[in-house]
């Protein structure tokens, strides 16, 4: 984007470039590949043969700097919670979370008695879009990304962001 | 050799030091022993031309009641003799120690790290005896059972439901 900077200042092009980069953010949600409990598997399974996640462009890498998604597949610990969070500090923007499973969502069975599992990843990181279920079959992950896309779409990117 | 003659062989060699033998349906047959003679027991035990414990399965602490003492719980196996033994031995809740088996069997250097993690057992001589599984800034031992989840740790929240 940095080329882009201050090049074009007609609404008009602004505005259809939002359309052309997301259009293109969108086909390539490269996610961040790590797993923290059986959500890995499954996540894993959508990316091979099967399922394959490629098709939606979807690809994994291994460096928080070259992903876009950060997929949080599993129980998060109080222990890896502190990582998380620094790994997602390390992505570059835009960024998203995909809070995969009851574990990420809300804590899932350690919701009682879990004296070292933090309730909700959303407690640390911002998370975009929710996947319920544990674990979530594939085809959930894969709706999930694709309710990601559909957000990435709507977004204005170059507009400057009201914080 | 069956559980009866090894007991009876550990008995005969370290007297009151070896407190009791516990032979249920659903336990493996156990040796109750004196914390700190664990380590030259051990030792015996490995040594011995008709024991030959070589393989320390598992080591454990255990929790009974939140009350009485802490357990240590050891399954020993012989690959040589093909036999297995239960060792038991049980420590004060707050300031007792049991003797470090970890230069005896390598297995132990982790286990009874992780014992010390959950239960705060203290093991002396151990080479490097430091928390495993939880943060090294983390407050209390969480598997004893009179053990209180704090509210907060690093400034999240461990929420409890009421």
């Amino acid at each position: 984007m940095g080329a882009l900077n201050h090049k074009f200042n007609e609404n008009i092009l602004i505005t259809s470039l939002d359309k052309l980069m997301n259009w293109s953010r969108s086909g390539s949600e490269w996610y961040f590949q790590f797993g923290l409990a059986c959500c890995a598997i499954e996540m894993m399974s959508a990316a091979a043969a099967r399922h394959d996640l490629e098709r939606f462009g979807a690809m994994p890498r291994s460096s928080p700097r070259q992903a876009d998604v950060m997929i949080v597949a599993g129980t998060v610990t109080l222990k890896m919670a502190t990582r998380v969070k620094r790994l997602y500090e390390q992505m570059a923007e835009p960024k998203y979370v995909i809070s995969m499973g009851s574990c990420a969502n809300s804590g899932g069975p350690y919701w009682q008695h879990g004296y070292h599992v933090l309730k909700g990843v959303d407690q640390i990181v911002p998370v975009d879009v929710y996947i319920p279920g544990c674990p979530p079959r594939p085809e959930a992950l894969i709706e999930g990304l694709l309710h990601l896309q559909k957000k990435m779409r709507e977004e204005p990117i170059l507009a400057k962001k009201e914080d | 050799m069956t559980e009866q003659e090894i007991y009876a062989s550990l008995s005969s060699k370290f007297g009151d030091q070896v407190v009791e033998f516990i032979e249920e349906e659903t336990l493996n047959p156990t040796v109750v022993v004196e914390a700190s003679a664990i380590a030259d027991i051990c030792n015996y035990i490995k040594d011995t031309e008709t024991l030959q414990f070589d393989s320390l399965m598992n080591l454990a602490g255990h929790d009974p009641d939140g009350e009485s003492d802490l357990n240590v719980i050891y399954h020993l196996h012989s690959t040589e003799l093909d036999h297995y033994i239960t060792l038991k031995t049980f420590t004060p809740r707050d300031d007792g120690s049991v003797a470090s088996v970890a230069n005896i069997y390598r297995t132990a250097d982790w286990h009874e790290r992780e014992a010390y993690d959950l239960f705060g057992i203290k093991f002396s001589g151990h080479p490097d005896l430091k928390r495993i599984l939880m943060e090294d800034d983390w407050e209390g031992f969480p598997l004893k059972k009179d053990y209180v989840p704090a509210e907060f740790y690093r400034g999240m929240r461990i929420e409890k439901v009421k």
